[in-house]
């Protein structure tokens, strides 16, 4: 599904991290994982399309792509709700209706409220939601378990193996110390470029 | 990576958008109000500083009108872009694979109906404080109508260029200012020529001209900056 | 045994010479060689204009002696435009292309201009005093120069504001591809705007026609200034290249050499 030959990128005349090299295929989970600074974000945003590689070439991708970042990409002004059904509109996709979704990531009881008063791990909820009105086949998670309760780590893993047992892929990247628990991961290790 | 376009329809997408950011607006209608505010204070400053005498405010009326208006656009451009990029939702538009010329353009379309037609519409009141002939108020509204588009337009280039930084407000000034003076020079002009019974129908014209090469140009050039702003 | 011979298509000099200017050993070692014969070909034309124009020149019939200083401001104000066109197009190539060598030469040449344009504007404030009585006139080109002046600026702000260079150097560029497009319609508003306010345009170059005897020292300074901006411009990069590639071999060992 993503084929990434030697791809770099450069900050300050340096590579954020030596070249990458990967071919991810349906049901897989590609967990990046690495020192704290060693490139982890700047890979998923290369890997999204946000940032330009410097070098390397990135396969095309179809069936489309879902990122959730440490930005979370939520209108603090906008109820969960709200925030939804425009991300819904937007992107044009109409699966299940929104209270679902909500419903999924254990948001009805705040689903009316402006964003801006719900705890971190709620927002995270909020965004992770996201990848489900997307229908996407690839997911780019950045961190997805930060701020996140035990109920919301479970949650992420349940929607990986949903995800991924449908055909989907994932790139995670995580420096964490849970993993996921899915047959299909390879484990990439990032490593910082400065080393040269 | 491009990502491949997403199955909605553009328009759907363009609209909720619109729809979106004026409902954004909305929620934070108090804010609307200062580069309004700016405006009246603007103006009101140049009787105190020259003094009231009604045949020197009425000379200097179309200047001092368009002038504030611009001053008062450059206030509010920041917040076209602020919000969306440091919340994240900006990538996200980058990644959705709907263009981000389009995105701009809903964008700009939203704030120019919450930032630039107050303008419009205070402009009667702007018109009688500085005394600018009756008969020449249609077309000071005119050229507003035309012309505060025209700087919302221009000036998104000049905020998606300096969104990333902190203080990016004071240098979107600088850039901008010069790419304005042609519509200053064009809408004057207009103003004057009819308060001396000239025709002025040319600079008309000429500002509708230009809003349609910036409505075709400017979202491009903004999304161009957007993207080297995200990088 | 394989017999088949291959013919390997003749590659075009030109662009294999472009292609080679991209790689920042080979252009360093490449302009320097330039470089001190650029200063030369300028300090000679300069002093040779100079000498035609405020000595051997006659004087004007209208101005007298303070109309030489033109062959200081005309030069410069076509190299302040001249300059920005550069820029814009350097920029546009560094955009679409990602060359680093042409972003930091469309880099170097915005403080080069803006000081062209500084140059222009004192010299024809220094005209304009016993000219008009004034320092300063709102004419058409004093006023281009100033607004120009201001898109130098621009350029040069937003490059130094943002921190990461390569970013810094592509928002810089995009903003004067949009200045360029932009000029045309600044120049002949700003045109316009003088004769509409003053009836008959004062310029400074108005009255006499110019005589064969005033152009050649024109023309002279006018290629002189451009040996100065290809100079200027060189060193600049060359400087930048050293600077950014400061951690590369090819940089220690040009350090190396000079040491």
């Amino acid at each position: 599904m993503l084929s990434v030959s030697d791809i770099v990128f450069e900050r300050y005349f340096q590579p954020v991290f030596q070249p990458v090299s990967f071919e991810l295929k349906g049901s897989e989970l590609l967990l990046v994982t690495g020192a704290n600074g060693c490139g982890k974000t700047t890979l998923i945003r290369v890997l999204a399309g946000i940032l330009h590689p410097s070098a390397g070439k990135i396969g095309d991708l179809t069936g489309g792509m879902a990122y959730v970042g440490h930005y979370l990409g939520i209108k603090d002004d906008l109820s969960v709700l709200e925030n939804l059904r425009f991300i819904r509109d937007f992107l044009g996709t109409s699966n299940r209706s929104c209270s679902e979704l909500i419903r999924h990531v254990g948001l009805t009881r705040v689903a009316e409220q402006q964003a801006r008063t719900l705890s971190a791990g709620q927002r995270k909820r909020c965004a992770l939601a996201r990848l489900l009105v997307s229908e996407a086949k690839l997911w780019l998670l950045d961190e997805p378990y930060s701020n996140l309760d035990q109920e919301g780590v479970e949650l992420v893993d349940r929607m990986l193996s949903d995800h991924l047992g449908a055909g989907g892929a994932c790139v995670l990247a995580t420096h964490g110390a849970h993993r996921p628990d899915w047959a299909g991961t390879i484990d990439y290790h990032l490593v910082s470029g400065a080393a040269t | 990576m491009k990502a491949e376009p997403v199955s909605g329809s553009l328009s759907r997408a363009f609209f909720a958008l619109l729809r979106r950011d004026l409902l954004l607006a909305f929620r934070r209608r108090t804010e609307l109000l200062f580069p309004v505010i700016f405006l009246l204070v603007v103006v009101s400053l140049f009787p105190l500083g020259i003094g009231p005498g009604p045949q020197l405010l009425a000379r200097i009326a179309p200047g001092v009108i368009w002038i504030a208006a611009l001053l008062a656009t450059v206030i509010s451009l920041d917040g076209l872009f602020r919000s969306d990029f440091e919340d994240g939702t900006m990538e996200q538009f980058v990644i959705s694979g709907h263009p981000l010329t389009l995105i701009s353009l809903a964008k700009i379309v939203a704030h120019w109906l919450v930032a630039g037609l107050p303008i419009v519409l205070l402009s009667p009141l702007l018109a009688l404080w500085m005394n600018l002939p009756t008969e020449s108020l249609g077309v000071m509204m005119l050229t507003l109508v035309l012309g505060t588009p025209i700087l919302s337009l221009i000036g998104s280039i000049g905020v998606g260029l300096t969104i990333s930084l902190k203080r990016g407000g004071q240098l979107l000034s600088l850039l901008v200012f010069p790419l304005y003076v042609p519509i200053l020079i064009i809408a004057t002009a207009a103003v004057m020529a009819s308060s001396d019974a000239l025709p002025y129908t040319q600079f008309l014209g000429l500002l509708l001209a230009g809003l349609i090469t910036s409505l075709t140009l400017a979202p491009f050039a903004a999304a161009a900056a957007l993207k080297i702003s995200l990088s | 045994m394989n017999t088949t011979k291959t013919v390997k298509p003749r590659k075009n000099p030109v662009v294999m010479f472009i292609h080679k200017m991209g790689s920042p050993p080979w252009f360093y070692k490449f302009t320097g060689k330039f470089i001190p014969w650029f200063w030369l070909i300028f300090g000679v034309l300069t002093v040779w204009g100079l000498y035609l124009g405020l000595v051997k020149a006659p004087a004007d019939y209208l101005q007298g002696e303070s109309f030489r200083i033109m062959y200081l401001h005309v030069p410069a104000a076509w190299m302040s435009m001249l300059i920005y066109s550069m820029m814009a197009v350097m920029g546009f190539i560094a955009l679409v292309w990602r060359i680093r060598i042409v972003e930091i030469l469309a880099m170097a040449s915005a403080p080069i201009g803006a000081a062209f344009t500084i140059v222009t504007l004192t010299a024809g404030s220094l005209w304009g005093r016993p000219t008009w009585g004034t320092y300063w006139v709102w004419d058409a080109r004093l006023t281009s120069e100033l607004v120009l002046l201001f898109l130098y600026l621009g350029v040069i702000g937003l490059y130094n504001s943002i921190d990461e260079p390569r970013k810094a150097a592509r928002a810089a560029c995009l903003l004067a591809l949009v200045g360029a497009v932009n000029l045309p319609i600044i120049h002949y508003s700003v045109k316009w705007w003088n004769t509409l306010h003053q009836g008959s345009s004062i310029s400074l170059t108005g009255g006499s026609s110019i005589d064969a005897s005033m152009l050649w020292p024109l023309l002279i300074m006018a290629i002189a200034t451009k040996f100065y901006y290809a100079a200027n411009l060189l060193t600049r990069t060359r400087v930048s290249l050293l600077e950014q590639d400061i951690r590369k071999s090819w940089v220690r060992e040009v350090l190396k050499e000079k040491s």
